[in-house]
């Protein structure tokens, strides 16, 4: 379905524009106070512009001495093309532990590459363990709206309702935000101390050191990373950092950009296996999957930039009123107008770059300086280009245009054809077009043929 | 060489081309040790550490048994990374303690390695100070001693004086979740209180 389609389904759910709107709003004056009381916020996003930029131009060199510290400090680095690839890693490792029961900690990437889906084929449970995750997997029929926070279309009434329905059954949870977050604790508090084997994401992976960070809020990512025996991290291959000072930039930025806190309540940062403390066994998997194929577009490679804060979605008057599910992608809002049909190809999702109007707040806010507006307009160029059959109505306009343009006489002679039958033509040819613009009359006297008569030939 | 890293590297290098362009990173906002070290930095920390919803309390160092007792009270099972400084209250060292004894802890009493103003954040050191990072996880209580002098203005000033060489964890605040309508709430899978007492 494109973008548009599928955006006439959620506007016309008002109580998802409610919830949305709702969050929305508060989580943007938060961002402006949080950001605000940082007098040096600009040239810290000077500085993580270009970080990712410096990374992405020296990418095989951080990717080689990433690997190289990792596995000094006593983890095992895998490489994986594709998702399949990845999840073939994966299944392989849970099962030489000998579990059919993996705790996950909230995983943009996992998502990407559909991992639980991929595990439970071989027949291995991935339980998600953040509290909105866990939200969208106890209701089969929901998906994930959001970068952040995937449950932001429930208000707390139906997350309540959820709850009582399944981990919390036959208890009132009343209406206090705290007794959800009490049953999630309950419901996955015995899985936090005796599953063996965890799969996490990554916010960073230092390559100077070999060290990966995992920023979050409740404890379940720190359950995850410190509890289980086997801990396997997949990572983007863009996510890697070229120095430990790189992180002082990226732990002011992230936050402050996301929950609009100064600090998110704990992030971690670990270098291998520390006898002792933690799991003994380290995986971490670098993955491909179509992030070549965006670096190798000059203008949209800045895509690869995003550090997953989603700021610009709630900024996006268009995300906002639609909801996330319009995008019917793993990254909705701006960020993934443009990440996801170059991650997955133009053919994929050629509606979602016109999914914007344009406005400019998602590069205000944006802490890496992304240039979505443009990268936008760029694809959209290159979705006429390559996507578009040549024989379409507008294709062939834009020829026609070209052509019409190239000499006077031709020029003059489309004007007069014009001012005949441009209404009648242009509706026949071009519904779409018209559908929701209006079609200017042809002036009665063009300026040239006014110029003749009051000037003569000239 | 695994053939998919040579295939992802050789991708890697045909997309960017014969020679990228390498972007200095300016580096203008303020670096470690700029802003300056005094007291006031120290009441920060106590202020936006509180904002958290963590409880602060600020003791010389010689009250400090003292003030822990009065936090925990009497009859709790406390935990404590081996070899911990004297609280004068019974306590049991973490001299390799089981998850089920983990579990069976009421709180622990931890140090720290560094405490960042500009935050609020404690930053904990997997080691005889903090302990390791499951002891200051599984109990529900957590009361993290913060030594004054180790109080440092900005996250520049915190990364520079931290290394790769343990597990590094930054706690600010007691564990709270964001996902319920973007609001703050506390008290989801790590510790639901925090007591910060800082001393010196």
């Amino acid at each position: 379905m494109s973008f548009q389609s599928a955006a006439k389904v959620t506007l016309k759910d008002a109580q998802l524009r409610r919830n949305i709107g709702k969050a929305t709003t508060l989580i943007r004056e938060k961002r402006l106070r949080a950001v605000a009381e940082v007098p040096d916020w600009e040239p810290l996003r000077d500085a993580g512009e270009a970080i990712k930029a410096h990374t992405m131009a020296t990418l095989p060199e951080q990717l080689e001495k990433l690997e190289a510290a990792v596995t000094a400090a006593g983890g095992v680095v895998h490489w994986a093309r594709d998702g399949a690839e990845a999840n073939a890693i994966v299944a392989s490792i849970a099962k030489r532990v000998g579990t059919d029961e993996v705790i996950k900690v909230k995983s943009l990437a996992t998502d990407e590459i559909e991992m639980n889906e991929a595990l439970e084929a071989e027949g291995i449970h991935a339980l998600e363990t953040d509290l909105a995750e866990l939200i969208v997997q106890l209701n089969p029929e929901d998906k994930q709206s959001h970068i952040l926070v995937p449950a932001i279309h429930r208000n707390r009434a139906e997350i309540r309702t959820l709850f009582e329905q399944t981990i919390a059954q036959g208890q009132s949870l009343g209406n206090e935000a705290s007794a959800i977050a009490e049953a999630a604790r309950l419901h996955l508090r015995n899985k936090f101390l005796t599953v063996p084997m965890a799969v996490s994401g990554a916010n960073f992976g230092i390559a100077e050191t070999g060290t990966i960070g995992v920023v979050e809020s409740e404890g379940n990512g720190r359950m995850c990373l410190t509890m289980p025996r086997v801990l396997v991290t997949l990572m983007g291959i863009e996510k890697v950092l070229p120095a430990w000072q790189d992180l002082e930039v990226f732990l002011q930025l992230l936050p402050r950009s996301s929950t609009a806190e100064r600090m998110n309540p704990y992030t971690s940062l670990w270098t291998g296996v520390r006898p002792g403390d933690g799991p003994q066994e380290f995986h971490l998997i670098l993955l491909d999957g179509g992030r070549t194929n965006v670096l190798a577009d000059e203008v949209g490679r800045a895509a690869l930039h995003c550090i997953r804060c989603s700021a610009c979605l709630n900024v996006c008057p268009v995300y906002e009123r639609v909801g996330g599910q319009a995008y019917e992608s793993v990254y909705p809002g701006p960020i993934g107008a443009i990440l996801t049909p170059q991650l997955n190809g133009l053919g994929s999702a050629p509606s979602l770059p016109w999914a914007s109007s344009l406005c400019g707040a998602c590069y205000e806010v944006c802490p890496v300086k992304i240039d979505i507006p443009s990268i936008l307009i760029h694809l959209r160029g290159r979705v006429v280009r390559e996507e578009k059959s040549r024989l379409t109505p507008e294709a062939l306009a834009m020829k026609g245009m070209a052509a019409a343009f190239s000499t006077r006489r031709r020029y003059e002679a489309a004007q007069r054809l014009a001012k005949l039958g441009r209404g009648p033509i242009v509706k026949a040819a071009l519904p779409g077009w018209t559908a929701m613009r209006d079609l200017p009359e042809p002036p009665k006297e063009t300026f040239r043929d006014w110029w003749k008569r009051e000037h003569g030939e000239g | 060489m695994s053939t998919a890293k040579a295939d992802i590297l050789a991708r890697v290098r045909g997309a960017l081309g014969p020679s990228p362009v390498v972007p200095e990173i300016p580096r203008t906002y303020r670096l470690a040790g700029t802003l300056v070290r005094d007291a006031a930095v120290v009441d920060l920390f106590c202020e936006t550490v509180s904002e958290y919803k963590a409880t602060v309390h600020r003791v010389a160092e010689s009250a400090l048994p003292d003030k822990v007792r009065a936090i925990l009270g009497e009859g709790l099972r406390v935990g404590v990374p081996a070899g911990f400084r004297d609280l004068g209250l019974p306590v049991i060292e973490d001299r390799g303690l089981s998850v089920a004894e983990l579990d069976e802890l009421d709180a622990v009493v931890t140090g720290s390695a560094l405490a960042i103003a500009d935050t609020g954040t404690i930053v904990l050191v997997s080691g005889e100070n903090s302990g390791r990072r499951a002891l200051t996880l599984v109990p529900d209580h957590h009361v993290c001693l913060v030594a004054a002098s180790s109080v440092v203005p900005s996250v520049p000033d915190a990364i520079a004086a931290l290394g790769p060489d343990a597990p590094i964890t930054l706690v600010s605040g007691p564990s709270a979740t964001s996902d319920i309508e973007l609001d703050r709430v506390e008290g989801v899978h790590g510790p639901r209180r925090l007591d910060v007492v800082v001393f010196g």
